[in-house]
């Protein structure tokens, strides 16, 4: 990567989001803050699927509507080709976890293929419609669908059409949020399929929210792994999966449940629950959980750096491997 | 659907097309419009009868219906036809007028309200309790006492009948309009944070566009249901401010006050207050039907 002088496709620079918690009504004015993503940094080439990956409440999601333009960061930069990401809006488009809460019920699927365009004023009427047909043939709907509801179609159908919409502007980044979690597994494999070859015509990235590590394994060419809004590992998919760094990596893969193996009670399985993003653990964030901490990780947060002999796989870890 | 239906359709012509297959809907519309043609006759009818629906002939009241009187006379011997038909004018309009500036109005504020959040919320709903919290009556005769040359409007406006009409409408909006702006505002804070109402703004949308396009269509059932069960009240309530002396004062005949007149004397000649209750009757019935075509056309489940 680094012999490639070329600017990434999508940067993210050190970049953090904090919610204030007003709690306690209108007088009593004590702040906490919730460090739902703190100091994240990574890049997504062009052409490249990048995983977010991560327990509930470890900010993937945040990450991913930040780089959506849904969210403004606290801090940090992000760049997209180079540039501020304000001029970008259609260079980067997303696809949600809910197909139900995506899509306006009350709009045709004509209408919300097309919105990204009409918001934009991309083209004149006739070729907006031109192009929202040849989507709805691509993401393979029926073609009458243009003129029906969202209602009347099931989960994965749904999805195809928030695919389709976030194809309209022709974005060359996806953010996809958890885009399978809602739906059943037999339509899965068939939407990840659909994500795979329209990234092989298209030659767009994804970045790639998920909690599902079999589907990460298929689809991404690296993946990061978050853990309390921080990032634990990044990695190629392959070495990360064949050797995880980190120890909450490793935990995590220990935990993917696999036919015919039976469930270990070692000690890499995870003990307990995160602890909240309110009082993040001093040191290294994972120390309350991790089998292998010492006293340093208990005040010294460790910084993100290569494991021992492997360059491109970083990990946040006092003893990585 | 159709076979023809692959070529994309705008959204407002689907909803057309479904309104257009509701029987009920379109039979109300028709009704409605029917009653828009009886009201509006009242000129030419009166001028080809050659009857001044002013004139009171005490000689002939509570006469029968006639060839010259068709519905009869009412109790100061007015043509009750003509009657019906020049109140409907009042009423209708004033129950049209006010439904929609009352509704407009309320719809605004709860749209602001609810989508801005914040202290732009805060302000409106407390302007919005401390309306609710005024009592109606006291506020009316003050609304009814303003003296509109001191407004800058001229003299022949202040006392001519279009005067009491907009005051009418305008009282009424002022009133009115809470209770739309609590249920839209209810409506908005539960369909801003939705995705698909974040995806419109990711892509760029603006604050206006959303509330078109996605909040609007998305409240446009209580919006509805509220507005045409306004209809019926605002033709009713107008009878009350004509009864307390504001607004609309007899002679200038409307629905409502007919029904009030006819009040007294129902046991005597109950017609008078049939014709306008059945008028009143007809018209709400059949706003409500088309509100609930309309509710449907905009509801793709329904």
């Amino acid at each position: 990567m680094s012999e490639l002088a070329a600017t990434p496709l999508l940067e993210v620079d050190r970049l953090s989001v904090h919610f204030p918690q007003h709690g306690g009504g209108w007088f009593r004015r004590h702040r906490q803050v919730l460090r739902a993503v703190e100091n994240v940094s990574l890049t997504v080439e062009s052409g490249e699927t990048v995983a977010l990956v991560g327990e509930s409440g470890s900010g993937k999601t945040t990450l991913g509507s930040v780089v959506a333009g849904l969210r403004t960061p606290t801090a940090g930069r992000l760049r997209f080709r180079g540039q501020p990401l304000e001029g970008a809006r259609r260079g980067i488009q997303i696809v949600f976890q809910d197909p139900y809460s995506a899509l306006d019920p009350r709009m045709p699927v004509s209408s919300l293929i097309a919105e990204p365009l009409l918001i934009q004023r991309v083209g004149t009427a006739a070729e907006r419609r031109a192009r929202t047909a040849a989507l709805v043939e691509q993401v393979g709907l029926p073609a009458d669908a243009l003129n029906r509801y969202p209602h009347e179609f099931s989960g994965g159908q749904r999805q195809r059409i928030a695919i389709a919409r976030a194809l309209a502007p022709d974005p060359a980044l996806i953010v996809a949020d958890e885009p399978l979690s809602a739906l059943d597994v037999s339509v899965q494999s068939q939407i990840l399929n659909l994500l795979k070859s329209i990234q092989e015509t298209r030659k767009l990235s994804y970045l790639f929210i998920s909690h599902d590590l079999g589907v990460v394994n298929h689809l991404a060419d690296r993946v990061a792994v978050l853990y309390l809004g921080r990032l634990a590992e990044l990695a190629p998919a392959a070495e990360l999966f064949a050797r995880p760094s980190h120890p909450y990596t490793q935990a995590l893969l220990t935990a993917i449940p696999r036919i015919g193996r039976r469930r270990t009670r070692g000690s890499r399985t995870l003990r307990s629950e995160m602890p909240s993003p309110l009082a993040p653990p001093p040191g290294c964030v994972f120390h309350p959980r991790c089998p292998k901490a010492q006293a340093i990780c208990r005040t010294e947060p460790p910084a993100l750096a290569p494991a021992p002999g492997r360059p491109r796989q970083l990990a946040a870890c006092h003893f990585k491997d | 659907m159709s076979v023809a239906a692959d070529a994309p359709v705008s959204v407002w012509r689907l909803r057309w097309r479904r309104l257009r297959r509701d029987r009920t809907a379109m039979a109300s519309a028709a009704v409605l419009l029917l009653l828009v043609a009886f009201v509006l006759s009242a000129g030419p009818l009166a001028a080809l009868l050659g009857i001044d629906p002013d004139a009171t002939d005490l000689l002939s009241r509570y006469d029968p219906p006639t060839a010259r009187h068709w519905l009869g006379t009412d109790d100061a011997g007015r043509d009750e036809l003509l009657r019906l038909m020049y109140g409907g004018q009042t009423s209708l309009l004033v129950g049209l007028v006010a439904t929609i500036v009352g509704g407009a109005l309320g719809v605004l504020i709860g749209l602001i309200a609810g989508y801005f959040g914040g202290l732009a919320d805060a302000a409106l709903m407390r302007i919005t309790d401390g309306f609710i919290a005024l009592p109606l009556l006291p506020l009316l005769i003050v609304l009814a006492a303003v003296d509109l040359t001191k407004l800058g409007f001229s003299a022949e406006f202040a006392h001519s009948g279009a005067a009491g009409f907009w005051r009418v409408v305008v009282i009424i909006s002022i009133v009115d309009w809470t209770g739309v702006a609590r249920l839209v505002r209810a409506a908005t804070l539960e369909l801003r944070d939705r995705d698909f109402v974040l995806s419109a703004r990711a892509s760029g949308g603006s604050a206006a566009y959303v509330l078109a396009r996605h909040i609007l269509p998305n409240a446009a059932t209580p919006i509805i249901i509220a507005g045409t069960l306004t209809v019926g009240r605002v033709i009713l309530f107008e009878s009350v401010l004509s009864f307390l002396g504001f607004g609309i004062v007899p002679p200038t005949p409307s629905w409502g006050n007919m029904l009030n007149n006819a009040q007294e004397m129902v046991t005597t000649a109950p017609a008078l207050a049939i014709y306008p209750g059945l008028l009143i009757f007809i018209t709400v019935i059949a706003v409500n039907f088309l509100g609930d075509g309309l509710r449907n056309a905009f509801d793709p489940r329904g």
